[in-house]
């Protein structure tokens, strides 16, 4: 897989943009821009489509919900029901206001954490992991712009060099 | 550049000359550097309080909650007091961070990290007290729904106090994680600036390998936003539930309607106070006054004096349907609690709450450093006090008068008390020392629209940026000359 790949420097945001637009215009493929920060736009720049990860939360959430009333209906009302201040446990529904605060918690409970499980797994985040970014300095000031190169690089180049990147290097991969 | 538009009549909200490199350099500054005497006397005196807590809490646990000055009448007294202020001041992180983050107040941006972490260690605090007040802690993991060896005995989820298990779990571990992912980027930028081995080897281990690519920041900022989304309605339901300990039983001056919109409001209250204590000493000590400015402070002072105003309302909306209910009950708990043997703390509490944040209204009262600290102080010394009143004023007087008492703490509970700040400043100093203590990605982020220097350009009428196109290539620099700074993860 040795492929060669151009990376432009970028110390703007906006100059980034700018850049992202034109080098898309120009019909190259970018393969990744590496941020210090979120750069709004930039995601619908590069043409990277909308993230689901908001809706995972949300079937996770039902997910939580459905565990919370299944789990308070068995342990409350099947296994061992009881009568407490004068209200029996016959019926999960006429008891459920008082489980409301678990089945919210539940809720939250899921929908939180196994959707940051599942961000941390999608964008290849853990513990010992090796970071990826090419250059130190694209967590400090500098945006990086990746681009496959296919046949001359020096159209790329200079189109690059125009855009305003204060640094280009070919890379193999 | 719509993005980086804001109102010319906005301050800065970042001062100084400040461009991206300056954020790294100045938010990196405290971890790299070395610590000063002040903090080392500051970190043994929090050290000492946290290890005498600590035999308080062995001598407890060894010997039992008949150390504490705890009796038959007032059952509940230090120790849910230290609970309720704890979680108290755990609510002003998420609150900062999620609500303000959904109601897009870039200020937010300079408090949040440490705000959240207080959560984070106040919550830690909280959180002892009812597991060593079940007398045998090795026992807490009977409050979890498990199966045991008693047969099919489970736990009781009509209870408040089980309630509070989840509310309380739920709330401390989505804190932090969302904590936790917000510092993903700052501990890289930490990482990729630091030069010995094992700094690097640390914060490659916490960063989790964070790269910073257009994806990741697209879910990182949705991760973000459902989670604020998510976080607000946490926020509120821990405190109401907590309310609900309270409310839940009959006991005159517990049994309220108003209890959870109160304690809500007394939680932000406090929480705020304590990060404005925590953060007016910080932006001196570690150098931050470009990002936490007089401005943040006036803003915190201002939610301050708010929800100071909220809870006074709370107090007279109680004393006020106390008299309106017609019980007698409900009113000799408030009569007796104005104007019974426990007077000096009912006073106590409405001079620190509900007067002395209304000196905020002055402008130049809120924008000064001194009155804002000794305001945060007084604030966290008033809603102290104000559990103190609810819990133990309502108790000392039950309905039999034969068993009416007084309440006064031996030095066990206010050793643990101690032991608690102790922890709980132990803990903050070590993160001052080790953690990007503002985010600094996001920081960066509003910059260009909220940064004096980039003000200053746009009242200038220049522009923010200029491409500064090269047509001949630079020398040495089109090769992968800089090989010597590029990762070697590949």
């Amino acid at each position: 897989m040795a492929s060669k790949v151009i990376r432009a420097f970028y110390d703007d945001d906006d100059v980034l943009m700018h850049a992202v637009k034109k080098v898309k215009a120009a019909k190259h493929h970018i393969e990744e821009v590496y941020c210090p920060f979120p750069v709004h736009g930039l995601d619908k720049a590069m043409g990277l489509a909308p993230t689901r990860i908001a809706i995972t939360s949300f079937l996770y959430g039902l997910t939580g919900l459905t565990v919370s009333i299944v789990m308070m209906n068995f342990i409350m009302i099947k296994d061992w029901p009881q009568d407490i201040g004068g209200k029996p446990s016959f019926s999960y529904i006429a008891n459920m206001p008082a489980f409301v605060p678990v089945m919210f918690e539940m809720t939250v409970f899921f929908a939180a954490h196994l959707m940051v499980i599942t961000f941390y797994l999608r964008s290849r985040l853990w513990p010992f992991k090796k970071a990826e970014n090419p250059d130190l300095r694209s967590t400090d000031d500098h945006f990086i712009m990746e681009i496959e190169v296919h046949g001359d690089a020096a159209d790329l180049t200079a189109l690059l060099r125009e855009t305003g990147a204060v640094e280009i290097n070919t890379v193999e991969k | 550049m719509a993005s980086h538009y804001e109102a010319p009549i906005r301050k800065p909200l970042v001062l100084g000359d400040k461009g991206y490199h300056d954020v790294s350099v100045d938010i990196a500054a405290p971890v790299e550097g070395r610590a000063n005497k002040q903090w080392w006397i500051v970190f043994s005196i929090a050290l000492a309080a946290f290890l005498w807590g600590i035999g308080c809490i062995i001598y407890t646990i060894s010997t039992g909650i008949g150390t504490w000055g705890l009796n038959k009448t007032v059952n509940w007294a230090w120790d849910i007091t230290n609970f309720v202020w704890w979680v108290g001041i755990g609510h002003a992180g998420t609150l900062i961070s999620a609500v303000l983050l959904l109601f897009r107040q870039k200020w937010r941006m300079a408090v949040n990290r440490s705000a959240e972490a207080m959560t984070i260690f106040s919550v830690i605090q909280a959180g002892l007290f009812p597991i060593i007040h079940m007398g045998r802690p090795w026992l807490g993991y009977w409050v979890l729904p498990i199966p045991n060896q008693f047969g099919s005995l489970w736990v009781n989820f009509n209870s408040p106090l089980l309630w509070d298990v989840f509310a309380i779990s739920t709330y401390l571990s989505v804190s932090l994680v969302f904590w936790w992912t917000g510092l993903l980027p700052d501990f890289a930028m930490i990482r990729d600036r630091a030069v010995k081995p094992f700094q690097k080897k640390i914060y490659s281990l916490v960063s989790f390998g964070w790269t910073g690519r257009a994806k990741d920041w697209q879910r990182f900022e949705e991760v973000s936003l459902v989670l604020a989304g998510l976080a607000t309605p946490l926020v509120l339901s821990v405190h109401t539930i907590v309310s609900f300990d309270f409310a839940t039983s009959v006991i005159p001056g517990w049994h309220t309607t108003i209890f959870p919109p109160y304690f809500v409001a007394g939680a932000i209250f406090s929480g705020f106070a304590m990060v404005q204590t925590l953060l007016i000493i910080m932006r001196k000590v570690s150098h931050l006054e470009a990002y936490i400015t007089v401005q943040h402070i006036e803003l915190m002072n201002i939610v301050i004096m708010i929800t100071g105003s909220i809870v006074g309302c709370a107090y007279i909306t109680e004393l006020f349907i106390a008299w309106y209910s017609g019980v007698e009950y409900e009113q000799y708990a408030f009569l007796n609690r104005a104007t019974g043997p426990y007077w000096w703390a009912y006073t106590l509490m409405m001079t620190c709450n509900v007067f002395s944040p209304q000196i905020m209204w002055f402008k130049k009262i809120r924008t000064s450093i001194l009155v804002s600290f000794i305001i945060s102080i007084v604030v966290n010394i008033g809603m102290w006090f104000e559990r103190f009143v609810i819990i133990v004023t309502s108790l000392h007087r039950d309905y039999l008068p034969s068993s009416w008492t007084m309440f006064s703490p031996t030095f066990v509970d206010i050793g643990i008390f101690i032991g608690t700040i102790g922890f709980f400043f132990v803990l903050f100093l070590l993160y001052a020392r080790t953690f990007p203590v503002i985010a600094q990605a996001e920081v960066k982020s509003i910059l260009k629209s909220s940064g004096e220097r980039f003000k200053k350009l746009r009242d200038a009428g220049k522009p923010l940026y200029e491409i500064k196109s090269s047509a001949a290539p630079q020398k040495g620099k089109d090769s992968g000359s800089k090989s010597d700074k590029s990762n070697e993860n590949k």
